[in-house]
């Protein structure tokens, strides 16, 4: 037991155990992702040191390095972590509900709805201003999420079902938006596929905020309906032999994952891999219990994201890549290294 | 139908149970009960039912007609909570996560009394660590399921649903995969659990030899319904064999135990001195 910490106050009526080894892996993590953003921040065009960037940070800084760290690059960085913290805990509930490490909201179709419903707007609606457009997309991921379940009810939803409902869901998404690409006139299709490709570009404060807000109502729900992930993983009937109402809960995760998954491709488009990846780097480090694994996995996919922007923005410059290209590039190598790392254990 | 001369408590009962996949029929009208405190298995040939039949009475399965009823109440009108705190179930084959160690495993099993807040209360760390000690894995707490050898990752499951408190416990088809050694540790544990803590234990098992050494309670499961139930010693007879598996057989009194002894009848090479006749029986 003494791997573990207990967390507990009879008073307060919270009891909790934590398992040593994650909670130094998450906290490892957090201070990762805080060194990544202040040095992100300082790296561009204009070079900052750290200590420029932190003190800025602390409302010291110099006027031309407070615009420059402050309005072009902290949004879009903010966002970065964000979205892929998003991405990659959807990832780790589904695979936890579905029991499938292949299963992630790319693969079902959940950002397949939010794809089509952009990319028709981008092609469809030419005039209409932007602002409209990550409402349109996380729509489109929730009406798309809720199709997949009710074609897979069927006196209840299994997880071989759901999985394999969204996997054609998720091809028919798929062949629609490119049909509405195809079907669009030629300078819109850039920024369809742009869009497809997933950007972080041009995030402002507002973006953050609405991304922020969001997330402080899902992933403490994820966290709270975590318990009930643990006990799908084992199984739908020791699922319910333990207890847990699973059609209920299955249901409540989905939403969850689709909420988390539909904001992130709302504000930072179709960005691939991160949501099947990082909940793998993350079980390698911690284990496959959630209460460890949600934290891991965001912090994961926040790293991912924020480092693919980073170099997206930078290693091309003055031409401005697409994060979503680099979160394949950079996350498959380093997946493929992991797995062969560990191929003797 | 063999009844018990006088009712003993009864931990679970049927009461005009029909269970159906679709429109077959799996179990037709049946009301019978579980002695409480005893072990009861549950046998009969591959697709009689008798799994089923013990998914029902863990409402892991929903009966077309009938009720199951648990503590004198229908399980189906209870809170699944509820029933977990009274019933636990260890379906065929469970599989853990990859990575899982036997302390979050067992850990599960105190679901029932949980919530979000209260996730380690001082009462799931004592239930987990009895439990872990009831079944001698305490050694192995840290250790990932997936490392453990057949019989201990069976052992750690059976922990998992001995955390939960329940008095009942069902288990289908607890020995499949192991080996005879695995096979006697794991119902020897079970054993003891009932002698030592009255637990009642249900259970499918395919060793008839096995069932009748370990079971107080036999229920033999054949066309739907309960062709006879009682103490093995009382009930399992060549005819009952005959009908039940559609196998001839002689049986005679373990040497040991003094329990029935089930050996078929059919080929095989035969080095018993003046016995031929008996192996050789026609079918």
């Amino acid at each position: 037991m003494n791997k573990y910490v207990r967390f507990r106050s009879k008073s307060a009526g919270f009891s909790f155990l934590v398992d040593r080894k994650a909670l130094a892996a998450t906290c490892i993590l957090a201070m990762l992702t805080l060194a990544l953003l202040v040095a992100s921040a300082g790296i561009g065009t204009m070079r900052l040191s750290p200590l420029e960037v932190l003190k800025v940070l602390i409302g010291m800084g110099e006027e031309t390095n407070a615009t420059v760290v402050l309005e072009f690059r902290l949004p879009r960085i903010l966002t970065a972590m964000l979205v892929g913290a998003e991405l990659a805990a959807a990832g780790a509930i589904m695979q936890g509900i579905i029991r499938n490490p292949l299963a992630s909201p790319d693969i079902v179709g959940v950002t397949g709805g939010a794809s089509v419903a952009a990319v028709a707007f981008i092609t469809m609606f030419e005039t209409a201003s932007v602002v409209w457009l990550p409402p349109f997309a996380l729509i489109g991921a929730l009406a798309v999420t809720l199709l997949i379940y009710v074609l897979a009810w069927k006196s209840g939803v299994t997880s071989m079902r759901l999985v394999l409902i969204g996997v054609g869901i998720g091809a028919a998404m798929s062949a629609l938006t490119t049909l509405c690409v195809v079907m669009a006139p030629v300078n819109l299709t850039g920024k369809a596929v742009i869009w497809l490709t997933g950007t972080v570009y041009g995030a402002n404060w507002k973006d953050v905020l609405a991304l922020l807000c969001w997330m402080l109502v899902f992933m403490p729900l994820a966290l709270v309906y975590g318990r009930a992930v643990n006990a799908h993983q084992l199984g739908d009937d020791v699922a319910f032999g333990i207890g847990d109402p699973v059609q209920r809960n299955r249901f409540i995760l989905l939403f969850i994952c689709a909420a988390l998954a539909g904001s992130a491709v709302a504000l930072g488009g179709a960005i691939g891999f991160v949501a099947l990846i990082a909940p793998h780097i993350a079980r390698k480090l911690v284990g496959p219990a959630i209460g460890g694994l949600l934290p891991a996995s965001a912090f994961i996919g926040a790293l991912m994201v924020m480092f693919a922007d980073l170099v997206g923005r930078t290693a091309f410059a003055p031409l401005d890549v697409p994060a979503g290209v680099f979160t394949a590039a950079v996350g498959a190598p380093f997946f493929i290294y992991l797995l062969y790392k560990h191929r003797n254990q | 139908m063999i009844e018990e001369a006088k009712t003993p408590m009864k931990a679970l009962e049927t009461r005009e149970l029909t269970l159906a996949y679709g429109d077959a029929k799996v179990i037709d009208n049946l009301s019978m009960h579980i002695p409480k405190g005893k072990i009861t298995v549950f046998i009969g040939s591959n697709g009689s039912g008798k799994s089923t039949l013990l998914r029902a009475l863990a409402r892991l399965m929903k009966p077309s007609r009938g009720a199951v009823v648990l503590d004198g109440q229908e399980i189906a009108t209870m809170p699944t909570k509820l029933v977990a705190r009274k019933l636990a179930i260890l379906p065929q084959g469970p599989i853990a996560p990859e990575g899982l160690t036997v302390l979050q495993l067992v850990k599960q099993g105190r679901y029932p009394y949980q919530h979000w807040l209260k996730q380690w209360s001082e009462e799931d760390e004592i239930m987990v660590m009895r439990a872990l000690q009831a079944t001698n894995m305490e050694a192995f707490a840290e250790r990932t399921v997936d490392s453990l050898s057949g019989g201990q990752r069976q052992r750690a499951w059976i922990a998992m649903t001995l955390a939960q408190g329940t008095s009942t416990i069902l288990l289908d088809e607890p020995t499949t995969y192991l080996d005879m050694a695995h096979q006697i540790e794991v119902l020897d544990l079970l054993f003891d659990l009932n002698a030592k803590e009255q637990r009642t234990i249900v259970m499918v098992l395919h060793d008839i030899n096995l069932a009748c050494r370990y079971a107080h309670h036999i229920v033999a499961i054949k066309d739907k319904t309960v062709y006879a139930s009682g103490k093995p010693e009382e009930i399992v007879n060549c005819e009952l064999i005959r009908h039940v598996f559609g196998m001839d057989c002689t049986v005679m009194a373990d040497p040991l135990f003094g329990t029935p002894l089930c050996i078929p009848l059919g080929k095989g090479r035969c080095v018993a001195e003046g016995n031929r006749v008996h192996a050789a029986a026609p079918r």
